[in-house]
């Protein structure tokens, strides 16, 4: 393996070259959404130059290719996560609609009315609302399993609320707002000692953790591109076969039917028995692009430089007076949510923005999380591997700046 | 080091941020409305005692922003004293030098509340500006309902 070297990946990162209100860029937002490498870029251009035709459906020259292509990209996500086939990968829009259909489809096949749902007091909203939604349609109940100060799910907790009406657990890998962990294994183990199936909320883990989903054994697994350094519009639902098999599809129309008459139809064979309609090809095509890109630095690389660069940004701003840090669990990913003493976190973003800082300042789609803490907001300062301890000098000096200046 | 920010965050911003006036409650108040933010967390309650048609006492409770918090600070000074209608006109002129669309905006005219025009460069705070007079201007008109600017 080659040596992790952030200047040579920075170059490959034209947006990093921005000037900010006249200062260099220091994006630090990438649990947002994270920036795309030139090879993602081009790549986009280049198939819409050169390949681009509808896919699944013509003969032609160029369909074929686009279908190539596309189909191309289904094999990299599934070896990415170690999938056991393609028929288990299935294009959506993100992570977002991944858990929706999700719970439309098993959701709806399988809960009835008294069963339980269980996720964790630290999820984004979007595994929090498809299960309400779910729950208010069927008369499942959601049950919510707590969590320490130090951000981690407390598992004695987790492990009563599993019980014989339990019939799906859907948790985050690695919460967006905490930075958070989960230990999924052991979650899976004890909800498949019940025969109770998993869904993995991957959003915020997948560009910082290494994803084996025969390892892990989980039941489902979602995630979105654009935070794996890939494009907007692109998520990805894994899904074991045997239970994408028994789902119903989710939307109906084109590509996702093997005969139609006006009397019935017969759906498609996996993975096309969920994509109905002309799917987001450039954009998935360019989900395979940045999984090269990713491969030829090597996940377990980049997950050893994100760790030095969250252990070095803790310890500094322990420093600062009047910090504190949200979410300090033991297994944590590169996300460093933190408040200041009487001094708002947007505040805090407005002010390192003038010195060309980008970080998160809300709630961060985790509203339930700000309740637990008590706070409003917290500004969020989040890694990626192309950012330096040098960027993270610029903003523990702009915090400590602008506590001067708010006296 | 921040020398880009003088326009929004002035020196009275932060002294109103630091010490917010009116910042109580006002026991059996006439008007009682709260306003949310839900994109910041900004959060406020807003308390009127009427006499007649003039707004004899205003106050505020609650969490935000700089901005919104000297925002709602400085409203409570400025409209006491106010009829209803003097201050609709106020919330109508404060509407207009946030969001920014008269170019020709006459600041002067405006007085105190001038030192919050920086929000005009600024989109996404504009809001935490504005918190305060929608909140206001729904207490005006007697709407129980809370407010979001959402």
């Amino acid at each position: 393996m080659t040596v992790f070297d952030v200047q040579k990946i920075r170059q490959d990162f034209p947006i990093l070259k921005e000037k900010i209100r006249g200062k260099d860029l220091v994006y630090l937002d990438n649990a947002a959404t994270c920036q795309k490498p030139q090879a993602v870029i081009d790549s986009i251009v280049h198939l819409y130059s050169h390949d681009y035709a509808n896919v699944h459906r013509g003969v032609h020259t160029l369909s074929v290719r686009s279908t190539d292509k596309f189909e191309g990209a289904r094999t990299k996500v599934k070896d990415f996560i170690n999938a056991a086939s393609e028929k288990e990968i299935i294009f959506v829009k993100g992570a977002t609609e991944a858990i929706n259909l999700v719970a439309q489809t098993y959701g709806k096949a399988n809960i009835k009315t008294g069963d339980e749902i269980i996720i964790t007091a630290m999820e984004h909203h979007s595994n929090i609302v498809p299960w309400q939604m779910l729950c208010e349609q069927t008369g499942a109940v959601l049950k919510v399993a707590p969590i320490n100060l130090q951000g981690e799910l407390i598992f004695d907790e987790f492990e009563k609320l599993v019980n014989d009406k339990t019939r799906l657990i859907s948790v985050v890998h690695m919460s967006n707002a905490l930075g958070t962990i989960n230990p999924v294994k052991k979650i899976i183990a004890v909800a498949h000692e019940k025969g109770i199936p998993v869904l993995l909320d991957g959003a915020q883990a997948i560009p910082h953790i290494t994803v084996d989903v025969q390892e892990l054994d989980c039941d489902f697994y979602v995630f979105s591109a654009h935070k794996l350094y890939a494009p907007t519009g692109v998520g990805v639902l894994y899904g074991k076969q045997a239970l994408l098999e028994a789902m119903p599809p989710y939307q109906g129309g084109g590509d996702m039917i093997r005969k139609v008459t006006f009397e019935e139809t017969e759906y498609n064979v996996l993975p096309y028995k969920f994509e109905a309609g002309t799917p987001n090809i450039a954009d998935v095509v360019g989900l395979g692009v940045a999984i090269d890109y990713l491969n030829g630095i090597g996940m377990e690389s980049i997950a050893a430089y994100e760790a030095e660069l969250l252990s070095y940004a803790t310890a500094k701003a322990k420093q600062i007076k009047g910090l504190r840090i949200i979410g300090e669990a033991e297994h944590k990913g590169a996300i460093l949510s933190f408040v200041l003493d009487k001094i708002h976190p947007h505040d805090i973003g407005t002010m390192l923005d003038s010195l060309g800082i980008a970080i998160r300042a809300g709630h961060h789609c985790a509203m339930p999380v700000m309740d637990f803490y008590k706070v409003p907001a917290t500004a969020r300062a989040s890694f990626a591997m192309y950012n330096t301890k040098e960027e993270i000098d610029v903003l523990m000096n702009g915090i400590e700046s602008l506590i001067e200046v708010f006296g | 080091m921040f020398d880009d920010l003088r326009d929004l965050y002035q020196e009275v911003i932060f002294d109103h941020n630091r010490n917010p006036r009116n910042f109580r409650i006002i026991e059996n108040a006439d008007r009682k409305v709260e306003g949310f933010n839900p994109l910041c967390g900004d959060r406020l309650t807003l308390y009127l005692q009427m006499e007649g048609d003039v707004i004899a006492d205003a106050s505020f409770q609650g969490s935000g922003c700089a901005i919104s918090t000297a925002s709602v600070s400085l409203m409570t000074e400025i409209v006491k004293g106010k009829t209803e209608i003097e201050a609709e006109e106020l919330f109508k002129k404060f509407h207009e030098m946030t969001t920014g669309k008269d170019e020709n905006f006459n600041l002067e005219a405006i007085g105190k509340l001038a030192v919050l025009a920086g929000v005009r460069e600024y989109p996404a705070r504009v809001k935490c500006a504005t918190l305060a007079w929608h909140t206001l201007d729904a207490a005006l008109k007697n709407e129980q309902q809370a407010i979001s600017t959402e």
